[in-house]
């Protein structure tokens, strides 16, 4: 790197102009959220809008405070954030290795080729019923129900990365007299790393959509139950509050998967 | 001279659902130790199949090859492959990726580190060892490529096209620089290439093939002046040479 001072003129002024853009789409940001939420507490306030239906940011605030010390927040919370990250790491680890599986045996993968269409294509919430009642109404069930809407999309996207490993690659490592597991570990996994990233990244949102969708279905704790139980009872506030959690919940859990994206890339290097 | 390589009567057939298609047929021509041998022929006439059995990558249907009188099979071959790109694997540091045929065949000693390591020296790349490849310019990234078919000291070394995604400044110096390091090292070597003059710059004899299925059609023995193929190519010669190639492959 070059000092600041050797640098010409014209290319602190770009530094600049670049800078200052950052910190402008910030602000941006930041002020469209502060616009959204000052709108639509003055309009529930001077009633332009029903807030029995809408609820409004403050009274938000304060049912999230309220089931804060109340009802237990941290541990609907809890629940639905172990019912998520459990069926995410079985999704993605069970995932991975039915992949790599099908990438050895190409009869393997031609067996098993329409019924992953047809699983893929099945909206999985369809078993909800027979999931009831195969796990019973707990944990169990929505723990299958994540690992099951998530486990299929993680077979396809990885088998694909496996599947576009360079042919060319792969014939110089068969000419150096490379075993097919050799080309596995020297090549292929390390090849599809990025896949692998990205998988991690779709099988987030897979795994929250799986979690609530199974506490709609059955459950009597956590996120999914509040916001489903707010919604019977009709106390707006309570589901807008829970949702409001679980959107913070969900940027988390995705900015921890990006995080591990940097770890991962930077020790592959 | 010591014949290295030989092909007696070899031939190809393959299947498709519909067909039967008879790729290369009653081949027959040998290569002695340290030549450079060259394959030109139309394309799709199957140069690089006929490397792929060189390799011992397919098996002929008919007939047999050979290095040094053994019968080549992919556990015992003892060649360097080089293809049409680097496939230099992005995430290794040249120094790993120089090292990976080690790795491979299982013979990762700190003996064969260390000749890595000279031939590294020896060929510029040894201040760039724990570059990635993306840092490296298409000329060098070449030569690495080289250097990772050379680090197993094979005997014959196969050339795949390996100039052709280069441009064709960078294509006559790295040229230049792989004949002569393959020189240096006294290595033999199979180049196939669709190339004329870089054919005739580079090799000693050079095999002119039929369109499929495949047989030798003619063989030439360029002889020009000079030490490298930039050299060979301001010869006087070398445009007779050109022409002549020319009209036997048309």
């Amino acid at each position: 790197m070059k000092k600041n001072s050797s640098f010409s003129h014209a290319h602190l002024l770009y530094v600049k102009k670049v800078k200052r853009e950052t910190i402008f789409i910030w602000i941006m940001r930041i002020a469209v959220l502060i616009a959204i939420f000052g709108i639509w507490e003055i309009l529930a306030r001077i009633g332009a809008i029903d807030s029995f239906i809408t609820s409004y940011p403050s009274k938000i605030a304060i049912t999230i405070g309220n089931l804060f010390v109340e009802n237990n927040l941290i541990y609907h919370l809890g629940i639905t954030l172990y019912e998520t990250i459990l069926g995410f790491l079985i999704a993605v680890g069970l995932g991975y290795l039915i992949a790599l599986l099908l990438w050895w045996s190409e009869k393997l993968r031609r067996i098993a080729e329409p019924y992953i269409i047809v699983l893929n294509s099945l909206p999985k919430i369809a078993l909800g019923p027979i999931i009831i009642v195969w796990c019973g109404s707990g944990s169990r069930a929505i723990i299958f129900m994540a690992v099951l809407i998530g486990i299929i999309v993680a077979i396809i996207t990885m088998l694909n990365g496996f599947l576009a490993t360079d042919k060319n690659k792969i014939l110089l490592l068969k000419a150096m007299g490379a075993s097919k597991f050799q080309i596995l570990l020297k090549l292929v996994i390390p090849g599809s790393l990025p896949t692998f990233i990205s998988m991690l990244k779709i099988s987030v949102g897979m795994a929250w959509v799986g979690s609530i969708m199974g506490e709609y279905l059955v459950s009597r704790a956590g996120l999914g139950y509040l916001i489903i139980y707010g919604g019977q009872v009709f106390k707006l506030d309570l589901v807008m509050a829970s949702t409001f959690v679980l959107c913070i919940l969900a940027a988390l859990m995705y900015a921890t998967v990006a995080l591990l994206e940097k770890i991962l890339i930077k020790s592959s290097k | 001279m010591n014949k290295l390589l030989e092909l007696k009567n070899v031939g190809l057939t393959y299947h498709t659902l519909n067909d039967e298609i008879c790729a290369i047929d009653g081949l027959n021509f040998n290569c002695n130790e340290s030549e450079f041998l060259s394959i030109i022929g139309p394309s799709g006439c199957g140069k690089t199949t006929i490397l792929s059995i060189i390799a011992g990558l397919l098996t002929p249907t008919v007939g047999s090859v050979s290095v040094s009188g053994k019968p080549v099979t992919l556990k015992n071959n003892d060649l360097g492959y080089m293809l049409q790109k680097d496939q230099l694997f992005p995430w290794r540091t040249i120094e790993k990726n120089v090292y990976l045929p080690l790795e491979i065949k299982g013979i990762n000693s700190a003996e064969k580190k260390k000749y890595a390591m000279e031939l590294l020296k020896k060929y510029g790349l040894y201040e760039f060892r724990k570059n990635y490849p993306e840092q490296l310019s298409g000329g060098m990234r070449q030569r690495a490529a080289l250097i990772r078919t050379l680090v197993s000291n094979p005997k014959l070394l196969l050339l795949d096209e390996p100039f052709s995604a280069l441009d064709y400044q960078t294509r006559l110096s790295v040229c230049d620089d792989v004949y002569k390091i393959i020189k240096a090292e006294k290595k033999t070597a199979v180049l196939v290439t669709h190339d004329i003059s870089e054919a005739i710059s580079m090799s000693d004899k050079i095999i002119v093939l039929t369109s499929r299925p495949a047989k030798v059609k003619s063989i030439f023995r360029p002889r020009l002046h000079g030490d490298t193929p930039i050299q060979k190519r301001e010869c006087s010669d070398f445009g007779v040479w050109f022409e002549k190639i020319w009209k036997e492959l048309n």
